[in-house]
């Protein structure tokens, strides 16, 4: 158990909870009492010791308040060249007044629709931040893609994050896609400072049958700021599920992303770069969970780790007794460029079925002198060289991105990250 | 599918082969564990004080410790006091050599395959036959004691050579290591000890057989093995024990120590019995293996093939200390019926240049269970450290499960560290390849099982390498279509 006394800590944000999803709120308040915060022995929290992070300075968290967001600060947050529509968020609450309305695409308080099935994709009971998000959150977005609905341009969620430290920012998503409906989400969180506020955030995702769903995230929180997310999908059969998570910054970023492959012909894919500097932290859990037979997955996962900084990957593959005829491939690439970086990976993997074919695969080392030495014969310096080569081992992940102006967006930060820093 | 099936309960109802037990006069410890058992194994055994202090300190420790339960395996909790911790076959006297050894317990051995007459032995493997919690013979121990070479069970090394017993013991794998450790630093009854002293390459391989034979018996051998510098030794270690209903604990530990350029070479074939079709009985198998290449440019190689056990927790490790030190690991762990194995390796690199390498190779058929558990962690100051992991597993029958559970915790930028697994059926294309040249399904499957674990049986030394293959042939023969 955690050292941290669990219903101090959380007591006055699971007190102010509001009344709306009553029963689902009980449900996990209880679960989160039973977890507690996870402490270093959780084999799930093993080399993110989140409990002593958030017991460092802080013995009681409050919720952060709404606050105003500029309209011009929205205009120049948006990428260069993206014309999609935006909803706003501020301190994770949405901000429908400076949000876009979007053609076809029902979107509401998640307060507003009682009889949702909150929790039944993100369960409470699977981690203990995801329960105390559904504990006490306080109002989440609710975003509904209708039937064959082909939303050709990607939606933006912007968030504004402004809060001090022991303020707890607890956003909560849901999301739907009808079946043979297409849509593209770009999440993006912007810090205004630098303090150790706390983001808790959940995001539920429900594809239906032949769903097209793409989830782009860019994490570039301030440097102090904590953060656990839990961003689970459900998909139905032929449907395709594309995740792409770039994490640049942080304290100390815990991202839980979870995939279950619900009908046959469904296929799951996890890209994400890590491109850490300073004292940042950041753990990738990933997921993955064959239920059942003819479904594939595909996973790549890229770290570069520099100063101080401290990658961990966990990517789980879990193939049922039922999933026959899975295939499930795994990559996870790692260099290290300081003395003082740590990386403690484990692609793991847990196969019940037989007619199956998974692999995984996992390196750390550092860039190729051969390479590099090839470059340098051609008159490029060897601290470009290297950048290049970096930018080339992260392009990887980069080019999975189909929304043009937001690859763009990212390309610009990792070569600016790659070019200054290494 | 039914010829499948036809064939596979052929295989499942084949007995196991060493599942006969003997009845002869024992000398047994009361069943249960507390001190006054300590005492009594230890003034059994003739112990020097120091030891009982150190037993007793370690069953202090033991009893502030909890049963690990994060391995992937499920078994019903084992009764620690309903177990006797000490069994031994009565003899007269204590036999000084071979010919003073009683000929029922010879004949036990003969029985397994394993002579203990030196004239009859194959010429290069001296032998440790361990039963029950006792050491019955050593042979050609003459020959290596001309060399400079002890070789002896462990209850005799600690009255010839207390200060070599001394030095070592607990050394690699502390008393306060795990659960399992603890206890059996509390009451191991007997094991082999080996010391090669500097610069001598040791002519022949050296070998264990531990038998279990007395039912209620927990089995707590401690072995240690000490390579001086520029030393080398082949080491062996064979395991069988009766068919019983309930389940048995089998709790040992084995230390490897290699001195500067020394090389270790310990090869298992462990065949405990895995229990009936049903998964009924069967030997728990929670063993602590460690080695530690304590000086620059030392090599320890663990090969092992795990046949046997109903329960395997077994992960033997290697500390890389010094420099340039290499450690390897080489394993094929087969599960049938409703074994459950959890196994794999630690590569713990300190020194600089330490290089490493994990060949594991996994078969699981049936409903068992058959986990790969390793971690590789390059410590801060460990540069240009090197590891290769190769991880497959190979499933058979739709009830079996294969799981992979990597560690890799790297803490220096100039490491290199690759790893790689897959999972799959043996694949139809393959079988049909081979049944076009006229080879029937079933040499097919030999085929490809022997190909695939071929990477692992070549480490083993020649007449082990028959034996793993003759047990992987019974293991497996027909449980794929």
């Amino acid at each position: 158990m955690s050292t941290l006394t669990k219903q101090d800590t959380f007591s006055s944000l699971l007190e102010s909870a509001p009344k709306t999803f009553e029963a689902a709120r009980a449900l996990a308040k209880e679960s989160y009492l039973v977890q507690g915060i996870p402490a270093s022995k959780a084999e799930e929290y093993k080399f993110t010791n989140i409990g002593k992070k958030l017991e460092q300075n802080i013995s009681k968290f409050t919720a952060a308040q709404t606050f105003d967001v500029a309209g011009e600060l929205v205009k120049s947050s948006i990428f260069e060249g993206f014309e999609g529509d935006v909803l706003v968020f501020s301190n994770g609450k949405f901000q429908p007044n400076l949000s876009s309305k979007i053609e076809g695409v029902e979107v509401s308080l998640i307060s507003e629709k009682t009889d949702l099935a909150l929790g039944s994709i993100a369960k409470p009971e699977k981690d203990a931040f995801a329960a105390l998000n559904q504990a006490s959150f306080e109002d989440g977005i609710f975003i509904s893609v209708p039937k064959k609905a082909q939303i050709a341009k990607p939606i933006l969620l912007l968030s504004f994050n402004q809060a001090n430290e022991g303020q707890v920012i607890q956003p909560r998503v849901w999301i739907e896609a009808g079946d043979f409906a297409e849509v593209t989400f770009i999440d993006h969180s912007i810090s205004l400072g630098d303090t150790a506020y706390f983001v808790n955030k959940v995001v539920e995702l429900k594809g239906g049958i032949n769903t097209q769903l793409s989830y782009y995230r860019l994490q570039n929180e301030g440097k102090n700021a904590i953060e656990v997310s839990s961003i689970e999908s459900d998909i139905q059969k032929d449907a395709r599920f594309t995740s792409v998570n770039i994490s640049l910054s942080g304290d100390l970023v815990r991202n839980n992303l979870s995939l279950n492959l619900l009908g046959s012909n469904s296929e799951g894919n996890m890209f994400g770069i890590f491109l850490l500097n300073g004292k940042t932290h950041v753990d990738n859990h990933t997921n993955v969970d064959h239920t059942i037979p003819h479904a594939e997955s595909h996973e790549l996962y890229k770290g570069i780790l520099a100063d101080q900084s401290r990658g961990v990957f966990n990517g789980k593959i879990f193939v049922r007794q039922d999933a026959q005829k899975t295939n499930a491939f795994q990559q996870n690439n790692n260099i290290l460029l300081s003395e003082d970086a740590i990386i403690n990976t484990k692609p793991q993997l847990e196969i019940w079925a037989d007619d199956v074919k998974c692999s995984h695969g996992c390196t750390v080392g550092q860039l190729d002198e051969e390479a590099l030495f090839y470059l340098q014969a051609r008159g490029i310096d060897k601290m470009q060289a290297k950048g290049l080569l970096l930018y080339a081992f992260a392009g990887e992940v980069l080019e999975k991105i189909q929304e043009e102006s937001f690859r763009n967006y990212c390309d610009t930060l990792v070569q600016e990250r790659l070019g200054s820093k290494f | 599918m039914s010829k499948d099936n036809t064939i596979l309960e052929e295989l499942t109802s084949k007995e196991y082969e060493h599942g006969w037990s003997v009845n002869y006069e024992a000398d047994e410890a009361p069943l249960g564990l507390n001190e006054g058992i300590i005492q009594w194994i230890s003034a059994k055994k003739e112990e020097p004080q120091w030891l009982l202090e150190w037993r007793l300190k370690a069953f202090k420790t033991w009893q502030s410790m909890k049963e690990p339960e994060w391995a992937n395996v499920h078994y019903p909790k084992i009764d620690l006091q309903a177990l006797r911790y000490y069994s031994a076959p009565k003899q007269k006297k204590s036999a000084k050599n071979l010919d003073e050894v009683d000929p029922e317990l010879i004949a036990i051995y003969e029985r397994l395959g394993i002579s203990l007459n030196e004239q009859k032995r194959l010429e290069g493997i001296a032998v440790d036959a361990v039963l029950d919690s006792v050491s019955v013979a050593t042979t050609f121990r003459g020959t290596l004691s001309k060399l400079g070479i002890i070789f002896c069970s462990f209850s005799e090394a600690v009255k010839e050579h207390p200060e070599l017993v001394k030095k070592y013991l607990g050394s690699v794998v502390p008393m306060t290591d795990n659960y399992y450790a603890a206890l059996n630093s509390a009451v191991f009854s007997d094991g082999s000890f080996c010391y090669i002293p500097k610069g001598v390459r040791c002519p022949m391989e050296l070998s264990t057989y531990f038998r279990i034979n007395a039912a209620n018996t927990g089995q707590f051998e401690r072995t240690l093995i000490v390579a001086d510098d520029e030393s080398y030794v082949s080491y062996l270690e064979g395991c069988t024990a009766p068919q019983r209903d309930e389940n048995q604990l089998h709790a040992a530990v084995v230390e490897i120590y290699a001195g500067a350029q020394a090389e270790v070479k310990y090869s298992t074939v462990q065949n405990w019995f895995p229990g009936d079709k049903n998964g009924k009985g069967g030997i728990y198998n929670f063993v602590t293996k460690r080695g530690i290449c304590a000086g620059d440019f030392s090599k320890i190689s663990w090969t092992q093939v795990e046949t046997g056990s109903a329960v395997t927790w077994k992960y033997p490790s290697c500390i890389l200390k010094g420099d340039h030190s290499i450690g390897e690991f080489y394993s094929v762990a087969v599960t049938n019926n409703y074994q459950q194995a959890d196994t794999g390796t630690k590569m713990i690199h300190i020194g600089k240049n330490t290089k490493s390498r994990i060949v594991s190779k996994g078969i699981s058929a049936g409903k068992s269970q058959n986990s790969y558990r390793g971690q590789v962690q390059v410590m801060k100051r460990a540069d240009n450290a090197r590891n290769f992991s190769q991880c497959d597993s190979l499933l058979m029958g739709d009830r079996c499960g294969a799981h992979t559970f990597p560690y890799i915790d790297i803490n220096n930028a100039s490491a290199k560290v690759e790893h790689e697994a897959t999972t799959s059926k043996i694949g139809e294309d393959q079988i049909f390849y081979c049944n076009q040249r006229g080879i029937a399904t079933e040499d097919a499957v030999a085929l490809i099982v022997n190909g695939y674990a071929k990477e692992v049986l070549n480490q083993l030394p020649m007449e082990f390498a028959v034996e793993a293959q003759k047990l992987l042939a019974l293991t497996l023969e027909g449980s794929v279509g």
